[in-house]
């Protein structure tokens, strides 16, 4: 046990308090992307949880619904058009009164028709005569709503709103700007680490320097000299492999830095033994580097997959905005502009667009703590 | 092991000249050397005197500026690694963490493409004998350090080389495991009938292994001989006070006067002692350095040339007994009899054996013969 200090409980307080700032929005966008859009639009997703007290209007069926039982016409039915588990306790049959009645209790109409109501829902509405108007009475009802979650707007983002296509265009975005970098790079970074040759040293000073260069810089004039070079060709000025490589330039830099840092910490002695052993440089990355490094490159591939994935701005300018083409962030960007009033959408839409970011850090987390050349040197 | 005749003594290794710098600096000074085959030579000096360097650039690890080295008389300066018949044991074991330690030792023998059986077969010939068959399938960091450093030296064996080339192998080892591993590795040279070239800063391994030792100064090669020539007949300076444990006591003093085949130098200023070595090149009144191992020097007991002088640290080890005394401000280490009653601040009587000591030149340092 650690001897508890000024500065250890306020680093575990900061701990904490970051914790609690992730955590908290993060399920409060799930929670409310499971909600119902009406609920939703009333109350915060914290009230969810408990059984609430709600008061509600329904009407009853029409004459068309009545039977005929003895002297007496009947109406049966339920209140609620699908069964959400609600409790009523009270319910009222006049807007001045809407608690009037205990449930179970006969309240009688002005015309004279009397009504039970029970606590599921179900009502027996029960008259002398005939019933003649089409259109039922309202019954105000005082219920106890039990927590209730739906896939719904999930199913509506997905296959009406178009986010499904979308976020399967992201993955073929966000999938082969990762891995055509990661492999180039990680090539690129033993030679620069573990092979001697002319201007090794400037190279990697090259690299380091543009890591500075900011993105936006170079965007226009990345498109203009892609446009004229696809043109040569006959591809499309805007399409994937266009992404691709510019996704795989911008990321160049940073992820040969990264992986240069982690191979450069291999022991020396492991890769001349592997060279006495025979092994050429290709055997040498192959079967030595890339299973070591497998911890790194899992951290990098997290890294540009998660921006590449988060990404905005390349993905404008670089892909078209019709459904086959748009991602994920574009799309949200479109929906905010045009169904900014439906929360149920924007916070599910959200919710898609982060679920592939958390599944990623929660299933590869682990590779940030292994270490996997324990062992290899002495000690 | 390929068979070779035992009358085979052709220098497997030779050195010619050799040089190497870094940047301007030259580690490596026109070096030339022959290592015997099937000898276990030992590359020994201080650091930085370039021994690591020497071997590695018999591994074909580091480029070599000038000279040749040839190993069975074929020049091997461009060739890779894997060319020169040659195994490595690094310092740190540098086995491979993600593999078994059968495929750390196979893992030589698939690269050269050779078939399951005989892969399967040299393993597990080399764990034999370095008795780890039981840990063939366990990772390296499942295994303490004498017995990765064993793996390391298995994955040698396996490829069955010409030359082993040892760089520091025991310095990582606790001392009990490197008694023992020192033992093991003299018996593996008897059985392999290899060429060994072996690395250390540790004078005992030198001593206790070698056929050849090789002490390396500056870049250059101090003295070549067995372990025995080095400690009765150090060239110079360097090698009297590194061979040898405790190292030998330094006295500064002249020479007095010199003969045909003897050297007469000054006694602590009272007295001359006439040793029979000469040099050509030191003339009376020379500065010189007597030199006289800790375990010839004589306690209380009539010999050639004696002193009083006052005891400072005594050390018991049981076996021996360690007397530090003090003389003109040079301490002087004496070894006497493990039951010796000798106590701090008793003053005792000091000599030598005028056969049993050295003498060197104090500019040039080279010994007197």
């Amino acid at each position: 046990m650690k001897k508890l200090t000024i500065t250890s409980i306020f680093s575990q307080l900061l701990l904490l308090i970051f914790v609690i700032a992730w955590i908290a929005p993060t399920f409060g966008l799930f929670i409310s992307s499971l909600r119902d859009k009406d609920v939703l639009a009333i109350s915060g997703w914290w009230t969810s949880f408990t059984t609430t007290e709600v008061n509600e209007i329904y009407r009853t069926k029409g004459n068309d619904a009545q039977i005929k039982e003895g002297e007496y016409y009947y109406i049966k039915s339920n209140l609620f058009r699908e069964n959400k588990g609600k409790e009523i306790f009270r319910f009222g049959v006049t807007s001045k009164n809407i608690d009037e009645y205990e449930v179970g209790e006969t309240a009688l109409f002005k015309d004279g028709t009397e009504i039970t109501v029970l606590e599921n829902g179900d009502y027996i509405w029960k008259s002398q005569n005939e019933f003649k108007k089409k259109k039922g009475k309202r019954v105000f009802v005082s219920a106890k709503s039990p927590p209730s979650f739906t896939l719904d707007n999930y199913k509506e983002v997905l296959f009406q709103e178009g986010l499904g296509q979308a976020f399967l265009n992201t993955f073929a975005v966000a999938l082969p700007a990762t891995l055509i970098p990661l492999i180039i790079c990680s090539f690129f970074a033993y030679a620069l680490t573990w092979m001697k040759f002319y201007g090794r040293d400037i190279l990697l000073a090259t690299i380091i320097a543009s890591l500075v260069v900011p993105l936006q810089m170079s965007l226009i004039p990345i498109l203009t000299i892609y446009n004229d070079f696809g043109a040569l060709f006959g591809v499309a000025a805007k399409s994937f492999p266009g992404i691709w490589m510019a996704h795989t330039g911008f990321g160049l830099a940073s992820t040969t830095f990264l992986l240069w840092n982690f191979l450069k910490s291999l022991p020396q002695e492991m890769m001349e033994a592997a060279k006495v052993d025979g092994a050429t440089h290709y055997d040498t990355f192959i079967k030595i580097v890339v299973p070591l490094s497998v911890p790194a490159f899992a951290s990098i591939f997290i890294l540009q997959f998660l921006w590449v994935w988060n990404d905005l701005l390349v993905g404008l300018v670089f892909l078209d905005k019709h459904p086959s083409e748009i991602i994920l962030t574009a799309k949200l960007k479109e929906l905010l502009g045009s169904r900014g009033e439906n929360w149920e959408i924007l916070t599910t839409s959200a919710f898609v667009s982060m679920a592939v970011p958390l599944f990623i850090f929660f299933s590869l987390q682990r590779y940030f703590i292994r270490g996997l050349v324990a062992g290899s040197i002495k000690g | 092991m390929e068979n070779r005749s035992e009358e085979d003594e052709v220098a497997d290794i030779k050195i010619d000249k050799i040089d190497k710098f870094y940047g301007s600096v030259q580690v490596i000074k026109d070096v030339s050397l022959e290592i015997k085959s099937q000898s276990f030579t030992v590359l020994v000096g201080p650091s930085g005197c370039g021994k690591s360097t020497m071997l590695r650039m018999i591994a074909g690890l580091e480029d070599i500026n000038s000279g040749t080295i040839s190993i069975d008389g074929t020049v091997v300066n461009e060739l890779p690694p894997k060319e020169r018949n040659i195994a490595m044991v690094f310092q740190s074991y540098a086995l491979y963490p993600h593999m078994t330690v059968f495929d750390n030792m196979a893992f030589g023998l698939k690269l050269e493409k050779r078939s399951k059986e005989e892969i399967d077969e040299r393993v597990q010939e080399a764990a034999k004998i370095l008795q780890i068959e039981e840990y063939l399938s366990r990772k390296p960091k499942q295994l303490s350090g004498g017995q990765r450093q064993r793996v390391a030296i298995g994955r040698a064996i396996t490829r069955k080389p010409k030359v082993f080339l040892f760089d520091e192998p025991l310095s990582n080892l606790d001392a009990a495991l490197r008694v023992q591993m020192r033992v093991e590795l003299a018996k593996l040279h008897d059985n392999l009938n290899a060429t060994m070239i072996y690395v250390t800063h540790d004078q005992t391994e030198a001593m206790t292994m070698a056929d050849d030792i090789v002490v390396l100064n500056e870049g250059v090669v101090s003295q070549k001989g067995s372990p025995l020539d080095l400690y009765n007949g150090p060239n110079n300076l360097f090698v009297g006070g590194f061979i040898g444990s405790p190292k030998m006591n330094f006295i500064s003093t002249k020479i007095t006067s010199k003969s045909q085949d003897k050297t007469e130098v000054d006694l602590m200023g009272s007295s001359t002692i006439n040793i029979s070595k000469t040099l050509s090149s030191a003339n009376e009144g020379d500065a010189v350095m007597l030199g006289i191992r800790p375990e010839h020097l004589i306690i209380n007991e009539e010999s050639d040339g004696s002193w009083e002088s006052k005891v400072f640290v005594v050390e018991k080890l049981g076996s021996g007994t360690f007397l530090y005394l003090e003389k003109e401000g040079e301490p002087l280490v004496v070894q006497t009899d493990g039951d010796s009653n000798i106590k701090v601040g008793d003053t005792v009587k000091v000599g030598f054996s005028a056969s049993r000591c050295h003498i060197f030149d104090k500019s040039s340092q080279e010994a007197f013969k």
